[in-house]
């Protein structure tokens, strides 16, 4: 009985001792693979992980469906936001001429760009699902510049990790890795099923990131920052979302 | 003395692991519900779009109309978050489940009814037996009957994955990445609404269960299921 227990000890230490190295490794390797994601840490930090993990590895370079138009939508819901400020108003006044996204962080050439000038980028066009985590979800028609175009534009530094974005409106920010930034479907959207973007849907400017869900495509932007961490942004959780509970990745 | 127990230690851990992350979905799973308790066919749907069908019951968010003159409070967050780490503890639990069942001869031995019990008469007297809600005979201590063999079966090898893929369909990256994975479901909404009617029949497989270990012996049930002996009396060597 003793030699059993004595057996039984030692395996169990032996089988807990390679695990947890097993664990200290599989984390370094994330960590240098970019696999943790920022709000990795925490309760729910281990879940995040392997989601974050496994839909990178899975699903680097993959595209989002594109739709027939004859499945768009009709009509689209747009769903609520803060009442937008003055300064939105004022913007809405001329036409959003006087509207403008600036560029800056580690890159070669920090710019601003008016409407008219990223309207006269290269435009791709996709209809894609827009789904919220809520469940609910459309298919509309999205055009705009690819961000990747942008990068370009402003000579992104090779030790770029994210590109940071935030909303005209106070406190909505959001942030995405490379894969994302860089994925051909990732737009600097402005029009909508053949017109401009409508304001119930984020017009001017909004983010469409079709590989996540809608939380991630935030509406009004007129920053883009591009880090090699996200420590020094907000509370250092990746973006706004996981500062009122939400994930930082919505691939799922 | 070393008596063999009624369930291997495997199926034992495994068994309450899976409980325990199922009961975290399942609670999670109607937190996220209730911010859309409305249901589609295909791809796309929402507020708009005219529902498959709807729960009658109030909502998380205001731009649902429900009839209800109220809004619940929005716990999404941390019910994704626990949703998603559970689904990673029960499918992790599961390929273990799986794997030591196929190479330890479980499903074989354990599960597979029998041809003979298969006949109309076999089943047809365990199904009369539950119907007169007679007891469990000592037999059934130590092993299924054909009614929980092939309930057990259908649980583990088409509703699990049913739900897990319904699931994973409904992942937007998942999505772009197996595109047929969504459109052998109908869409993506299909999947949402398959999804619901699978945990629904997983909710009501949980409560049969849980009443007819009760009606057959909770105690011995129970023992069987932790320690590994139906009761004292019962042990076999």
């Amino acid at each position: 009985m003793s030699k059993l227990s004595r057996r039984q000890l030692i395996t169990t230490g032996l089988v807990a001792t390679a695990g947890a190295s097993g664990l200290a490794v599989a984390r370094r390797l994330a960590q240098r693979y970019g696999l943790i994601p920022p709000d990795g840490g925490g309760l729910y930090g281990p879940g995040e992980t392997l989601t974050y993990a496994a839909q990178r590895l899975l699903t680097r370079h993959s595209l989002a469906r594109e739709f027939h138009a004859s499945q768009i939508s009709k009509p689209p819901f747009a769903n609520e936001v803060a009442p937008l400020g003055e300064a939105f108003q004022r913007l809405q006044e001329g036409s959003f001429a006087g509207w403008r996204l600036a560029v800056d962080g580690l890159v070669a050439r920090p710019a601003s760009f008016s409407l008219s000038e990223l309207k006269r980028f290269p435009r791709r066009s996709q209809i894609t699902h827009l789904a919220c985590e809520e469940g609910w979800s459309y298919i509309a028609e999205w055009g705009g510049v690819p961000l990747s175009h942008i990068l370009d534009v402003v000579g992104t530094l090779p030790q770029a990790r994210y590109v940071v974005y935030r909303s005209i409106q106070p406190d909505w920010w959001e942030s995405i890795d490379m894969v994302d930034a860089l994925h051909p479907q990732t737009l600097v959207t402005h029009g909508m099923n053949g017109g401009d973007l409508p304001v119930a849907f984020g017009g001017p400017l909004r983010l469409r990131v079709p590989r996540q869900l809608g939380y991630k495509s935030v509406k009004y932007i007129t920053r883009l920052t591009i880090t090699d961490s996200l420590k020094r942004f907000g509370k250092g959780l990746g973006s706004a979302s996981p500062e009122s509970g939400y994930a930082w990745y919505a691939g799922i | 003395m070393t008596a063999r127990p009624r369930h291997s230690a495997v199926v034992r851990v495994t068994h309450w692991i899976t409980t325990l992350s199922f009961l975290a979905l399942l609670v999670s799973g109607v937190e996220i519900l209730i911010s859309h308790p409305r249901f589609y066919w295909g791809e796309a749907g929402n507020v708009l779009t005219p529902p498959l069908f709807k729960l009658p019951i109030p909502a998380s968010r205001s731009t649902v109309p429900t009839g209800y003159g109220y809004v619940l409070p929005d716990q999404n967050g941390w019910s994704r978050y626990l949703h998603f780490q559970s689904a990673w503890v029960a499918v992790m639990t599961g390929l273990l489940y799986v794997v030591f069942g196929l190479f330890k001869g479980h499903f074989r031995q354990n599960l597979l009814p029998a041809r003979a019990a298969l006949s109309w008469r076999g089943l047809s007297m365990v199904i009369a037996r539950h119907l007169r809600l007679r007891p469990a005979g000592e037999e059934e201590a130590w092993s299924y009957n054909v009614l929980q063999r092939l309930t057990y079966l259908l649980v583990i090898f088409v509703l699990f994955p049913l739900v897990i893929w319904t699931g994973l369909a409904m992942s937007p990256a998942i999505a772009s990445a197996i595109p047929a994975a969504v459109t052998v479901l109908g869409g993506q909404q299909s999947a949402r609404t398959i999804h619901f009617f699978v945990s629904v029949f997983l909710v009501l497989f949980l409560l049969t269960h849980v009443v007819m270990v009760c009606l057959a012996g909770f105690r011995s049930r129970m023992r069987a299921m932790t320690i590994g002996r139906p009761a004292a009396h019962m042990e076999r060597t």
